[in-house]
């Protein structure tokens, strides 16, 4: 008898090429997506006159420094060179690329499974840490250093020591309104922002089997602020549904003989794991970030730390966290007044987010700022199309293009210093949405809640019979 | 990049955790060429007042001939942005103590010449209260000495070969042609919509 495997041993063995004696292992790559950020990886190549090695395989995404209003002309003369210099590094190479004027342009997370460029079984590596999103669908996928960039351009290949099983298991009943941010903010509250390091996390359980592949997409986005660079959930019916017909998906006999190849890819029983953690589903309540650290998450309904009762060891980071926040310590969490609101980013900003967002939104005002920006110019369409573009319109919040954004700042776009955002984004640094921005985490609803009061606010009243 | 086996410095200590890669260095400043240097913009942001000038009381502004820093647990989380440690390495730093560390940070430290040494949470608490001072960094012993004490750190088998011999993966991995041409043929056989 074999001894039973997990995802991860699966997904491995499949792309291992050589284990060197001291551990490490030469990993194939099926898919390297680039961004503008890959500058130094391209670069790298450069300097060496090395070529891509399989520009086939190879994708150029503009998301990081897209502008989000106006494309036609980009003021800011560094942020035309980054995107610049990644179409002209792609067509030098031959790698295809959706650039700034594509239709399909977006962040590189979603449309990598929007175009079925992501598929189960596949090892997807990208110059950025939420690569770990593509596990969703069943594939290996890890963020990597512009070293490893450079590498993975040189040579399809990738050193990575195996990193530690981990199984995060939910079971349960989500409550009306909850999500898979919800989910994520939890887990990473309660296990801390290094509570997986060294460990790819495979979700499991009957609330992950129960969630639709975009909620799994956020899910395993967010397992690198947990500490693990790779999230996974193995591929179930539901994931061929999605995956089928689309554009770089395979089609006809490669279909059938690329299920087929793709059927063992789930833990067998019995496998173990490093790790196990579990979790119920129906005791998540919506969750808002109130500090500038991912596990510095709390349940909408509850009062901010009071560090004075915190262990030492964090007593000081949730002083110094309540203070770069401005809030105080002991106080509700819910009513806090927020200055504006972000719908976006690579782990929100999916069609089922927006459509959550707009049902909170339909009929009713913003009473403070934001802007949305879907994740993809596809995203965008199917918005318009849907109606959503015009409850967020109507509400009066900005309806932008497709990016990175406000997420990350590079595109222009901040938040002021000492201004409060309610973001539906990944992550609460210190400075990460502009110098001195204080930034919330949480879900679409929630940050549609938040719009409508101005206030942190509990979503669920308000998506009361529109769900 | 040169491989090395010791290192003797000042360390000195940013008692956080959680520093992440944002802190060390703000997106803003990550459209900059490398030739440029990345040392000035170390976590730049931190280092200053609110008017945007050097706050001298900051430890990487009154010491800034370290070398050596030691911090809490989980630094370099966050994005796998690599100018984090090239900031890190262009300011002169050659190692970081601390009790956990971003597993992409580590690896991109790794691929830098940069050690990411991981210290018990006691022995960082021992280290900060010291700080600053002279440390020995022991790659061969995996120790870090000081004051004629050893304090052992633990590091990967595969980082701690490729800083002691400052491999560059990719000439490596050129040696490995044959394997990978190999690979590639029965994966085009086996699995030919990969190539879509
Ligand atoms: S949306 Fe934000 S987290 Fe996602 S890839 Fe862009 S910058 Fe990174």
């Amino acid at each position: 008898m074999t001894t039973p495997q997990t995802l991860l041993d699966k997904l491995w063995t499949r792309h291992e090429i050589r284990r060197r004696a001291d551990g490490a292992s030469l990993l194939w790559v099926d898919r390297h997506l680039v961004h503008e950020g890959s500058h130094h990886g391209f670069a790298k190549i450069a300097a060496r006159g090395l070529p891509v090695a399989e520009p086939d395989l190879t994708f150029a995404v503009v998301d990081h420094y897209a502008p989000v209003r106006d494309r036609s002309h980009i003021a800011d003369p560094d942020i035309a060179r980054m995107i610049r210099t990644l179409e002209e590094n792609a067509k030098t190479h031959d790698v295809r690329a959706f650039g700034l004027h594509d239709a399909r342009q977006g962040i590189v997370h979603v449309i990598g499974p929007e175009q079925g460029l992501t598929l189960p079984g596949l090892l997807v590596t990208c110059g950025d840490s939420h690569t770990s999103t593509h596990g969703a669908l069943g594939a290996l996928a890890f963020g990597i250093g512009a070293t490893e960039v450079a590498h993975v351009l040189a040579t399809q290949t990738v050193w990575q020591t195996k990193p530690r099983a981990m199984r995060i298991t939910v079971d349960g009943s989500l409550m009306p309104g909850v999500t898979a941010k919800d989910i994520a903010l939890n887990w990473i509250a309660k296990l801390g922002t290094d509570g997986a390091r060294g460990h790819a996390v495979e979700y499991a359980g009957s609330t992950v089997r129960d969630l639709s592949v975009e909620a799994r997409l956020t899910l395993c986005n967010l397992s690198i602020e947990g500490g693990a660079r790779f999230g996974m959930v193995a591929p179930d019916t539901k994931v061929l549904e999605y995956v089928q017909g689309r554009p770089f998906a395979p089609k006809g006999q490669a279909w059938d003989r690329a299920i087929a190849d793709w059927a063992d890819l789930q833990t067998d029983d019995g496998a173990s794991f490093d790790r196990e953690a579990q979790f119920d589903a129906s005791e998540i309540a919506p969750t808002v970030t109130w500090g500038t650290s991912p596990e510095q998450a709390l349940p909408i309904d509850t009062t901010l730390p009071d560090p004075a009762r915190l262990p030492e060891a964090r007593a000081d980071a949730a002083r110094a966290a309540l203070d770069y926040m401005g809030l105080t310590a002991g106080r509700p969490l819910e009513g806090t007044p927020v200055d504006q609101v972000f719908l976006g980013s690579c782990t929100n900003a999916r069609i089922e987010d927006l459509r959550l967002a707009a049902a909170v939104l339909a009929g009713r005002k913003a009473k403070v700022p934001g802007q949305v920006s879907p994740g993809s110019a596809l995203v965008r369409k199917q918005a318009e199309e849907e109606g959503l573009a015009e409850i967020f319109e109507q509400a009066g919040l900005d309806w932008s293009e497709a990016g990175c954004s406000l997420c990350v700042g590079m595109n222009g776009e901040t938040v002021a210093p000492g201004k409060r955002c309610a973001s539906s984004t990944n992550r609460n640094f210190r400075g990460r949405q502009g110098p001195g921005a204080r930034t919330h985490l949480m879900s679409p609803a929630m940050v549609a809640a938040a719009a409508v009061t101005g206030t942190l606010t509990d979503a669920r009243p308000l998506l009361e019979g529109r769900l | 990049m040169a491989g090395w086996t010791t290192h003797t410095g000042q360390a000195i200590a940013l008692p956080l955790e959680n520093v992440d890669t944002d802190q060390l260095i703000p997106a803003r400043f990550m459209s900059i060429p490398r030739s440029e240097g990345y040392g000035g913009h170390l976590l730049h942001d931190m280092r200053r007042n609110a008017d945007g000038e050097l706050d001298t009381a900051f430890p990487l502004n009154r010491w800034p001939e370290a070398s050596i820093l030691i911090a809490r647990r989980n630094f370099g989380s966050g994005s796998s942005r690599e100018a984090a440690v090239y900031a890190l390495v262009d300011a002169g730093y050659r190692a970081v103590i601390a009790p956990s560390f971003g597993d992409i940070f580590a690896g991109n430290a790794v691929n830098n010449g940069l050690l990411p040494a991981q210290v018990s949470e006691s022995e960082v608490e021992r280290l900060i209260s010291s700080v600053p001072t002279d440390l020995s960094v022991d790659l061969e012993a995996c120790t870090v000495r000081i004051g004629g004490a050893d304090v052992p750190f633990s590091l990967a088998d595969t980082a701690r070969t490729k800083l002691m011999n400052g491999w560059d993966d990719i000439d490596l991995t050129r040696a490995e042609a044959e394997h990978i041409k190999g690979y590639r043929d029965a994966l085009m056989q086996a699995r030919p919509w990969v190539w879509a």
